[in-house]
């Protein structure tokens, strides 16, 4: 127990280097040394602006995400769009829809916003739970700590995409669906976070700084303010970042399986699902949603991952399996 | 020892230089070291950390290779050229003929295989022998080692052994297939100091009988001693000094070498006992006890520890791993619940003070703690932890909190300026004094140092010592030292008490605990510590042997 | 060891009632008559009446729950006016669309969502543990590089869209497989594998990226750890260093991970069940859904709960079995 410390500095400045530098502007640099965290968070951030000015775009192109346009689809043939590729056109950027001929750019960039203000919303919610039960867990008395503990492991165990659909279906209709969607899914989900954050707290709680603060006098509530919080930025932070893909990944999932944001609230997963019965005479709407749905999920994964590793290098290897748990089945 | 170069040498290093890549820049481990080791003879590598005393030892395996270390200059073992050897040709040197033993005992086994599998296994790969063979050598080995009952114990796994069998059973390992060196890279540094000298006894009896030769790397003087016919102090990645044992510890010839062996705590008297002149009792303890864990699986950390200190004198407590000691140290202050039992302080029990009732005393009973980078908050600057204390009391305007703090900053050695600066842009020694400096802020009256040095090197340690002992005089503190180390416990304690197993089997005023020890477990304890002389040394390991014999 | 599984079991009871308490006043207790459901669109007052009655809904709630509970014990008749139904334990009730018992509709869906679940699991343990190696083995190297992209997008890939993309190349574009339908094994093996191919592969991609990630992470991990170290020192060769110390302590969280899927691949892989049409569980859950079909509802999430509580209890069981170092209390 003595001279550990003493000797593990001893097996060579390799392992002293290796030990990060924190600090806001440490995490900053490694962030934007990672190409890949750069160029994701570049597609975010475009995808983020479409989203927000989807109701300005839709109007330069002049189309409306609800309009139908019989004209443009060839009812003969059961619906398929006039036009090569998905009838693309001046007037309709990316084609139309097949069978009612809305317009598919003003319905996805529409779509892009109900994805991820839900997704959003759902991980800003899911994490302030956690926090919240976590850390009580953490500085609570024993029989609290069981108490939440115990419901964490209830609330682990529930097979999650089950239990959401069955809320969905049995909210009434007069909900607003996309609150009730982030609901859910945040609902569903804050038991993950609240065990790291639980064991965050107790490991932080062991260390010997928040001793010397307790001796030095300070209170409960500003030994977890001032020892504790900070610390536990990073680890809430990272797990946010991995949740958020997640989350866009089950708000598609649901609305794919008609469970999620009703129609006609344009959706990615509910566009995929109907594709299903598309994909062969009119590829063009299967490829525009799934491309879009695939690289903004991709790009959230990869800029979590970048801030994982610039936040904690080398915890960075334990964190981030199974949290989608069952999620994109 | 004969010059670099001449043939026949066993281990033959010439201008080997060490560098490891890292993100700000190269980082030079070992400058330009030569040394050779004969056949049958021990050389101790001494340094303190950073000296690159370790990445010479993992280099004469060639255990670089895949790190992404550069090494240039020649390293010769046993006929091979470490550095260039093909890969076939480096892993039939280790572990044949030359082996290495690991510092953690613990995590340098495999958890998920018996311990005599894992001897088998590399007795196997060196000589192909049938899987029966091989277990029934690992067995002999282990027995060889001192493991008892080794046919049965060759089946249990690591996690079942002590931390001393562990490195048994390392040694066992290393010395399965009977090789010609053995490098040991701070093997006993883990170990409590009655198994470090039964670790070292066995090191130096399986030297003698088997004419292997050692390479004893450590940071400790005292384990080099009794154990090498050689030393090379290192620092810094350069030779400082090399010699035969008994010249360069009995009369170093280097400035660094003497700074080193000066730093080094002896076992005997600072000087004339102080006299404490108050008799009155701050700190009275009865009867107290601690237990962790729930029913079925409770431990007794402590167990029924009366003591008293009196006002300005200093309490050693000194106890080997899981003695209780950090547990009665952090009840003293009250960081911990007892149990059981009664603590007093200046008059007033406060065994069971809720921790809102404890407030108004904390200010009153400190501590300094022994892991210098776990006891600062990384993310607030130094200053703003001493500061900490001061605005929780609330009786200082801002302008004089920082003023207060800058003062101590001063006091304890560091420059007040430093004060918005963080933890990781210091040094060891350096954070334990801002550590001190945070402990001093509420001018508490009991001050508990629980092992304030031992994360620290030789040199470090004496400084941090020194600094102590003043602001001892100079605040009039009233000190409980905990440590493991005999030694430094001596130099500043006026009374010590003796813990083992959660229970006190000895106190009484330093000399006399020291000089005369009535108790057999004090008596093995300052028996088993290293001492410098090689020739009292050697006097020891008899000493001990007569003991184990009888 | 058994004392541990004693109370682990017990712990298992426990979850599962408050599991079925919390289904039960969820669904039951919701706004919507179910009396007028169970009835249909065009029954009358006096019809919606009497089968409230003999749904029993005029009891009070606390009875109402007991009836359900013993319902699952002990069997439960039912009286459709002219017939007794017997409804063997463990009795659900019986579907309000078509009067059938829930629990003859779930075991009739069994096999199907067993025989999707099996044969992905295979593929995808095979893939994702096999990538995770060769990823960690080759680290620093293209191979690795490549795998990692791979890996990312598989995370970030709902299972509607890789199989949409596959069902449009081989069944559509290519036509080398037939459009998914269940062929029970036991009528046509050949047919039964033929069919099921598509969903398999789908699934198993999309699962496999979380496994390759968790066995890479895993044998870094081991790796790096100080008994590899000694081994290398004492001259044993880099396959046995991989093959007997690095796997066997890389392995455990994988199949711990393993076990968890297995018990929640039973409550449906309702994504690519719903995505290829196959009548699985996951199907029926969320056609029961979209018609309010509240028997059925409640029975999926309970049985779901079930195999999801099974199989956490057997991942920790399997956990500590495989990694002598946990101790179980």
């Amino acid at each position: 127990m003595s001279a550990d410390t003493l000797v593990a500095d001893e097996a060579g400045p390799a392992v002293a280097a290796a030990v990060p530098a924190s600090g806001a502007r440490h995490v900053w640099r490694r962030l934007r040394a990672r190409r890949g965290t750069v160029a994701a968070a570049a597609v975010i951030a475009l995808l983020t602006l479409t989203a927000w000015a989807a109701p300005a775009l839709t109007a330069l192109e002049g189309q409306d995400p609800d309009a139908y346009h019989d004209t443009l689809v060839d009812s003969a043939a059961g619906g398929v769009p006039k036009g090569s590729f998905g009838g693309v056109s001046t007037d309709h950027w990316l084609g139309v829809e097949p069978g009612t001929g809305r317009d598919l750019f003003a319905r996805l960039i529409t779509g892009a916003r109900v994805s991820l203000s839900v997704a959003v919303g759902a991980t800003l919610v899911q994490v302030l739970i956690g926090v919240a039960v976590g850390l009580l867990a953490g500085l609570g008395p024993r029989r609290v700590d069981s108490l939440l503990s115990r419901a964490t492991d209830v609330m682990l165990a529930l097979p999650h995409l089950v239990f959401a659909i069955a809320l969905l279906a049995v909210v009434p209709s007069g909900f607003p669906r996309p609150v009730l969607l982030a609901l859910v899914i945040a609902l569903l989900g804050w038991a993950g976070t609240s065990k790291i954050v639980r064991a965050q707290t107790l490991t932080l709680k062991s260390l010997d700084h928040v001793a010397a603060a307790r001796l030095g006098g300070s209170g409960p509530w500003r030994v977890a303010r001032r020892e504790l919080l900070p610390s536990l930025a990073a680890p809430v932070i990272t797990y946010g970042a991995i949740l958020l893909p997640t989350n866009i990944v089950v708000e598609a999932g649901l609305s794919f399986l008609g469970v999620g944001v009703k129609p006609p609230t344009p959706s990615w997963g509910q566009m995929l699902s109907t594709a299903t019965m598309w994909f062969r005479a009119d590829p063009m709407y299967v490829l525009l949603p799934a491309a879009l749905l695939f690289v903004t999920v991709l790009a959230f994964t990869v800029l979590g991952d970048g801030v994982r590793t610039a936040l904690d290098p080398r915890a960075a290897s334990r964190l981030g399996v199974g949290t989608s748990k069952g999620a994109g089945r | 020892m004969t010059g670099a170069g001449t043939t026949g040498a066993l281990v033959e290093v010439d201008g080997l230089t060490i560098d490891f890549p890292t993100q700000s820049g190269t980082v030079r481990a070992v400058d330009g070291l030569g040394f050779t080791l004969e056949k049958g003879k021990a050389l101790g590598l001494v340094g303190e950390s950073g000296s690159g005393k370790s990445a010479t030892a993992f280099s004469l395996l060639g255990l670089h290779r895949g790190t992404g270390a550069e090494l240039t200059g020649s390293v010769r073992v046993a006929g091979t050229d470490v550095l260039n050897a093909p890969d076939a040709e480096l892993r039939r040197l280790r572990g044949a003929r030359a082996a290495l033993v690991f510092q953690d005992p613990l995590s340098s086994l495999d958890p998920y295989y018996a311990v005599g599998d894992q001897i088998a296994e590399v007795y196997r790969v060196h000589t192909g022998a049938s899987r029966k063979a091989a277990r029934r050598r690992a067995v002999e080995s282990l027995d060889r080692v001192g493991i008892p009952d080794a046919a049965r114990r060759a089946r249990a796994r690591p996690h079942e052994f002590s931390g001393g069998m562990r490195q048994r059973a390392l040694i066992a390992m290393a010395l399965s297939c009977s090789p010609d060196l053995l490098v040991a890279d701070e093997p006993t540094t883990a170990l409590d100091v009655t198994v470090q000298a039964q670790i070292l006894d066995l090191l130096h009896e399986l030297r003698t009988e088997t004419g292997m030769a050692l390479l004893l790397v450590t940071h400790d003087l005292g384990v080099v001693a009794g154990s090498v016919d050689d030393v090379l102090v290192m620092r810094e990645g350069r030779e400082v000094e090399r010699g035969p044992v008994d010249r360069v510890l009995g009369a170093p010839g280097r400035p660094y070498t003497r700074e080193l062996l000066g730093a080094v705590p002896r076992l005997e008297a600072p000087g004339p006992p102080r006299t404490v002149s108050d008799p009155e009792i701050l700190v009275s303890v009865d009867g107290l006890g601690r237990d962790f864990g729930r029913r079925g699986s409770r431990v007794r950390a402590v167990e029924d520890v009366s003591l008293e200190i009196r006002r300005g004198e200093t309490l050693g407590v000194v106890g080997e791993s899981g003695s209780g000691k950090t547990t009665l140290g952090r009840m003293l202050v009250r960081l911990l619940e007892p149990t059981s039992g009664r603590l007093v302080l200046d008059g007033r029990d406060i065994t069971r003070l809720s921790e809102r009732r404890l407030r108004p005393f904390r200010r009153e009973m400190q501590m300094v703690f022994q892991d210098p980078a776990s006891s600062l908050n990384p993310r607030r600057c130094i200053g703003e932890s001493i500061a900490d204390p001061l605005r929780a009391e609330g009786a200082l305007t801002e302008r004089e909190i920082v003023a207060r703090a800058r003062e101590l900053l001063e006091r304890v050695g560091l420059d007040p300026d430093w004060y918005e600066r963080h933890p990781h842009e210091f040094s060891g020694g350096q954070r334990q004094r801002v550590g001190i400096a945070r402990a001093l802020a509420p001018k508490p009256r009991l001050l508990v140092c629980d092992e304030p040095v031992s994360a620290l090197d030789v040199t470090t340690q004496a400084q941090v010592m020194r600094l102590l002992g003043e602001l001892r005089e100079e605040f009039g503190l009233t000190l409980v030292f905990i440590a493991h180390d005999l030694a430094v416990v001596r130099q500043v304690s006026d009374r010590v008490a003796v813990m083992r197993q959660g229970r006190v089997v000895e106190q009484g005023a330093a000399d006399a605990v020291y000089d005369s020890p009535r108790h057999p477990y004090t008596k093995g304890l300052l028996a088993a510590v290293p001492v410098l002389d090689p020739r009292e040394s050697a006097a020891r390991r008899r000493a001990r042997r007569a003991l184990a014999a009888n | 060891m058994t004392g541990h599984l004693l109370r682990r079991l017990a712990g298992m009871v426990l979850v599962l009632f408050a599991l079925s308490a919390l289904v039960y006043a969820l669904f039951y207790l919701m706004p919507g008559d179910p009396a007028r459901l169970a009835c249909g669109p065009r029954c009358n007052t006096i019809q919606v009446e009497s089968v409230r009655g003999q749904l029993g809904l005029n009891d009070p709630v606390p009875a109402q729950y007991w009836h359900f509970l013993q319902g699952i014990a002990a069997g439960h008749d039912y009286s459709t006016g002219t017939s007794v139904q017997h409804c063997g334990a463990p009795c659900f009730g019986l579907s309000y669309q078509n009067d059938q018992q829930v629990t003859d509709l779930i075991t009739q869906r069994l096999p199907v969502t067993g025989s999707l679940a099996l044969g992905a699991m295979v593929i995808w343990l095979l893939l994702g543990i096999g990538t995770g190696l060769l990823s960690a083995l080759r680290r620093g190297g293209l191979t690795e590089r490549v795998l990692t992209l791979l890996t990312l997008a598989g995370t970030a890939t709902p299972v509607f869209i890789v199989g949409l993309l596959l069902m449009m190349l081989f069944c559509a574009h290519l036509r080398w497989l037939p459009f998914p339908t269940y062929v029970p094994f036991t009528e046509d093996p050949e047919q039964w594998a033929w069919n099921l191919l598509l969903p398999w592969v789908a699934l198993a991609l999309v699962e496999s990226a979380k496994y390759a990630r968790l066995t890479r992470s895993s044998m870094l991990e081991t790796l790096a750890e100080d008994h590899i170290r000694t081994f290398r020192a004492h001259g044993v060769g880099e396959r046995g260093i991989v093959g007997r110390h690095a796997l066997r302590g890389a392995l455990p969280p994988v199949i711990a991970l393993s076990a968890l899927d297995f018990g929640t691949m039973f409550g449906g892989a309702v994504l690519t069940e719903s995505m290829f049409g196959l009548p699985g569980v996951g199907q029926l859950l969320v056609r029961s859904v979209k018609a309010v079909d509240l028997p059925v509802v409640v029975a999926l999430v309970l049985v779901t709960g079930f195999f999801v509580v099974v199989a956490n209890a057997l991942a920790d069981v399997l956990y500590a079995v495989a990694d002598r170092r946990v101790v179980l209390t």
